[in-house]
């Protein structure tokens, strides 16, 4: 079976410290997996370097068995939430609509059409009668739950999001805990930056805990455990050193 | 003074200082949004050498031709910014500052090397210091104008590009929009904006010709695209009323002028934008606080309620615990609440909830809880 | 060499070092671009200045500029805190209204006020030497030599005093905050400082070339030196370097003083930027270039390890994967294949690579510090 998201000896650097060394990982498609791990363990980057937005110093990364730029339209993505200026001038529509962009191509305008799914997108995540809201004027958590919806209007196959429960009230995790298993269930592949330990195991189906290597992957009941996470966490592990 | 502007030349300077304002509001939404007012501020002082070389190799005082060798050099600037940035310690203020400066050393070193050397064409090439309108003609306008269009449509083309470019630049880079390309598309338009400025008000004032209708217009609403035609249309307006002021009376040196009229657009919106400005955010907060206070004093006689069988049980004023240093604010706040209907005056003088008092302060509770 | 002259390159020297002393902190805190907005925003405190003195550098007039720096601090300060104007955009608001009512002052007072426009961007080096400071009939030499000089007297005695603190919240605020340090107190007393220099360097280079000289040196020494007083003694020695083949670029070039010591500036920087030893864009191309090989060659004997004597290790290991799943061009993977070849971390086995008692100890000893 074509995994979803096949990585093959990830390694990135900035500068020459290396912040991913020889990362594997294969997601099967239908997969929601955690990725964990300590602070500066790499998982932002992991991320952003399987959407092309970082060069790896070496590795080969395939979604869909195709690289990223060739798929780009079946990849969904959700930023950090801090990573944006919420005081910008725009509306939760139009951030909505944004995540139509991609499809739309130069120049054309969203349509009715494209209100249409992205008022659908904001009812999934509960947030359909704030289409007009100024974005400043949300809380942290109906923050997150737009930018969910703007990569649900894309219409992925793969779903790449980064801490989506950072900071978010307890209603907005569990709304957003029911999207991820529907886009599960619909065949989704999810892979999501998690931090809470906690509700790894009611969350996820698989996890990846990662501090630079890869330290396991795999269902959360088999890896999940106590030793794993010891090596995950425990320690913390100097970067290597500067051959200079 | 009013007998150099015939009303010909008049027109064709408000013209232009209009044209001038609007390109520049526009391509300036971006720059304040994206926060680059600084970058705008290094390449307009960085496109002043560019008009010494263009002159000195070309001989020409056309400005279109001049406005060329401007722009080269603004933009060249911008590059040697990012060059220092990416491949050394230094840090983007730094390398902004030194660029800025050095850039307007080499313009000023060419422009007394020019003004010392023996050619009759030399004059007036320091106008762009400051802008000079009254040298504008209907020629320059012409210029002006099409260059202005040009910017306009491209904004208007991309408009959905540049909005996602300036909002969240990493999502539009996941969508493989070329945002290197859309980057310097940008910068390129505000290039052309700053050299549209160059005649009117100069490289050292015309940073405030792209912020300033910015932040004013960023006051008054929360959508992009009305921000973007206000900021267009108070760029416009400093644009000729600065003009028009500035003839009104002797020694009034037109781009200062012009910048001034911006300034006062921004001070304005800054004050009495609603919802934003600062007059209506304290009169926001003192009604907060006015709600805070009788809130508080409805809550306190709530809480003396709850020590007996009935939450309408009434307490003589005294009781109340809220520190108040005057009683009379206490009296108001409760007269308040009593024209609310929320407390009511038993014949003793003791104050008690009415049922809907009661209500409120459930309601109170419950939110606080959460 | 004339007296003259020698005035001129002393005068042009001292200044230059003045400037750089307060400089160094600005690039360190990454505020350079406060120089550019107190250099242009002191205009208006010293026009007022200057028409109640007459002369460009009487303490009056340090003092009066200083204020509307501090003045313009505080006005950032103020906008950035109402959360309505974005740092970037409230600094060029700012001190492009300052100047802006600077340069109308001048026009306004232009026939009473010997102050051009001209004198306010190019400075006037030449004509310092004219200015003699004279005490009890006695001429003791340019009278700004004394007044540059004594600010730079103050600021050094300022930095030397609080040199402990000054570092300590410019590298760690929050830590100089729980000591008791109070950074914003340093902090306006060093802006007062940057005000204060600006001005005593006005009458010689103008207000844009300012920035030149307060952030060229620094950043220049900041390529060379780590450490903040090594940093300071070579940002001042290059400053006066900069200000003496400035003068003699001006003399050959026969072009204005102040524009040609900021060409010095950029020059010195530009080769600095390339050649200095740690830091220059040669060095660190070289060491990079280096370190990828090394990186690389960690790489590949760690992947050869930890596949080594399992089931894939067949295909993991052959020449070809490396294209394959590393990614790396063929030419870099040969590259790094006949390097670590040649440092015997492996040899190659028909189609295979094996790793090397040596290879493998490389591998363990890497795979620990990571």
């Amino acid at each position: 079976m074509q995994s979803a998201v096949e990585v093959r000896d990830l390694t990135v650097a900035y500068r020459e410290n290396p912040v991913l060394w020889d990362v594997d990982l294969d997601v099967m498609p239908g997969t929601l997996m955690a990725i964990v791990g300590p602070n500066g363990a790499g998982k932002t980057t992991l991320i952003k370097a399987i959407l092309g937005l970082i060069k790896p110093a070496a590795g080969r990364i395939r979604i869909l068995g195709k690289p990223y730029q060739k798929v780009a339209s079946s990849v969904g993505y959700v930023p950090q939430r801090g990573s944006v200026d919420w005081d910008f001038p725009t509306s939760v529509m139009d951030v909505v609509l944004m995540g139509l962009y991609g499809r739309l191509g130069w120049i054309r305008r969203p349509g009715q059409s494209e209100h249409q799914v992205a008022i659908s997108a904001l009812k999934k995540v509960e947030m359909d009668d704030y289409s007009d809201r100024q974005i400043s004027q949300l809380s942290g958590g109906q923050q997150q739950r737009v930018f969910l919806a703007r990569a649900l209007v894309q219409d992925a196959d793969v779903y790449l999001m980064d801490e989506p429960l950072q900071g978010v009230d307890a209603t907005t995790e569990h709304a957003i805990i029911e999207i991820l298993h529907s886009l599960r269930s619909s065949g989704k592949t999810v892979l999501v930056v998690h931090h809470d330990l906690q509700t790894v195991t009611s969350y996820f189906d698989e996890v990846l805990l990662l501090n630079i290597r890869r330290i396991v992957s795999g269902p959360v009941s088999e890896v999940f455990t106590d030793e794993n996470l010891r090596h995950t966490y425990g320690g913390r592990v100097a970067i290597i050193k500067n051959p200079a | 003074m009013e007998q150099f502007f015939n009303d010909y030349t008049l027109r064709t300077v408000v013209l232009g200082a209009t044209i001038l304002g609007g390109v520049s509001g526009v391509l300036g939404t971006f720059v304040v949004l994206r926060q680059q007012s600084l970058l705008g501020d290094a390449v307009s002082h960085a496109a002043f050498p560019g008009i010494g070389i263009t002159f000195i190799l070309t001989g020409s005082k056309v400005p279109l031709i001049l406005m060329v060798g401007a722009g080269i050099s603004g933009w060249l600037a911008t590059a040697v910014i990012l060059l220092i940035t990416t491949h050394s310690r230094i840090k983007y203020d730094t390398a902004l500052g030194l660029i800025l400066s050095v850039f307007f050393g080499v313009g000023l070193v060419l422009m007394t090397f020019i003004q010392k050397s023996p050619n009759a064409n030399q004059a007036g090439l320091d106008s762009f210091l400051f802008g000079q309108v009254a040298s504008l003609v209907v020629q320059d306008v012409i210029t002006m104008t099409v260059m202005g269009a040009i910017a306009l449509v491209i904004v208007l083309l991309f408009w959905k590009e540049f909005k996602l470019l300036a909002f969240d630049r990493e999502f539009a880079h996941s969508l493989v929009l070329p945002v290197r390309g859309l980057d310097f598309g940008l910068t390129t338009l505000v290039v052309i904006a700053i050299i549209i400025g160059l005649q009117t008000v100069g490289v050292v004032l015309m940073s405030a010709m792209i912020i300033a209708p910015a932040v004013a217009a960023r006051q008054w609403t929360d959508r992009l695209g009305v921000m973007t035609i206000l900021a267009m249309c108070m760029g416009a307006l400093s644009g000729a009323g600065g003009v028009i002021f500035s003839i009104s009376a002797p020694n009034l040196p037109t781009g200062p002028i012009i910048v001034m009229c911006a300034t006062a657009i921004v001070g304005i919106s800054l004050t009495a934008a609603p919802h934003r400005g600062i007059l209506w955010q304290w009169i926001r907060r003192s009604l907060q606080n006015r709600k805070l206070r009788s809130e508080a004093v409805l809550m306190d006689l709530f809480d003396l309620a709850r020590t007996h069988d009935s939450l309408e049980y009434p307490h003589m004023e005294r009781a109340l615990r809220v520190i108040y240093p005057q009683t009379g604010t206490l009296r108001r706040q409760l007269s308040r609440l009593e024209g609310k209907g929320l407390v009511s005056k038993k014949e003793n003088g003791a104050w008690a909830l009415t049922p809907s008092g009661v209500q409120l302060c459930h309601r109170l509770v419950n939110e606080r809880i959460q | 060499m004339s007296q003259f002259q020698l005035e001129i390159q002393l005068v042009a020297s001292v200044v230059a070092a003045v400037c750089a002393l307060p400089g160094a902190f600005l690039i360190l805190r990454k505020m350079a671009m406060m120089s550019d907005a107190i250099s242009h925003a002191i205009l208006p405190g010293i026009v007022i200045a200057f028409f109640l003195t007459e002369s460009l550098s009487s303490p009056l007039l340090i003092m009066g500029g200083a204020l509307t720096g501090l003045l313009t601090v505080a006005l950032v300060e103020w906008l950035r805190k109402t959360n309505l104007v974005r740092e970037d955009a409230a600094i060029g608001l700012v001190f492009s209204t300052l100047f802006a009512i600077g340069i109308i002052m001048i026009a306004q007072f232009a026939r009473d006020v010997h102050l051009d426009t001209d004198a306010v961007l190019l400075g006037e080096l030449a004509f310092v030497p004219f200015d003699r400071l004279i005490i009890a009939g006695r001429d003791i030499g340019p009278q700004a030599l004394y007044s540059s000089g004594s600010v730079g007297l103050l600021c050094a005695g300022f930095i030397t005093l609080f040199y402990k603190e000054l570092k300590l919240s410019t590298f760690d605020s929050a830590l100089a905050t729980t000591l008791g340090f109070i950074p914003g107190v340093l902090h306006y007393l060093l802006m007062g400082f940057v005000s204060m220099t600006a001005v005593a360097a006005f009458d010689a280079v103008g207000s844009v070339l300012v920035i030149a000289l307060m952030i060229g040196p620094p950043a220049s020494a900041y390529l060379l030196t780590n450490r903040l007083s090594r940093m300071l003694i070579y940002s001042v020695l290059l400053a006066i370097i900069a200000a003496i083949t400035g003068y003699w670029l001006a003399y050959l070039l026969n072009a204005s003083i102040a524009g040609c010591m900021a060409v010095m500036v950029g020059v010195q920087f530009g080769i600095l930027f390339c050649i200095a030893p740690q830091q220059g864009l040669l060095s660190t191309r070289a060491r990079q270039r280096n370190q990828r090989w090394q990186f690389a060659i960690k790489m590949l004997v760690i992947h050869l390890m930890q596949h080594e004597n399992t089931p894939e290790a067949v295909q993991e290991c052959r020449i070809d994967h490396l294209q394959d799943h590393l990614e790396w061009e063929e030419a870099f993977a040969e590259g790094v294949i006949s390097r670590a070849a040649s440092q015997k971390l492996l040899r190659t086995v028909g189609e295979t690579l094996e790793l090397t008692p040596s290879g493998r100890q490389l591998a363990q000893e890497a795979i620990v510090h990571i």
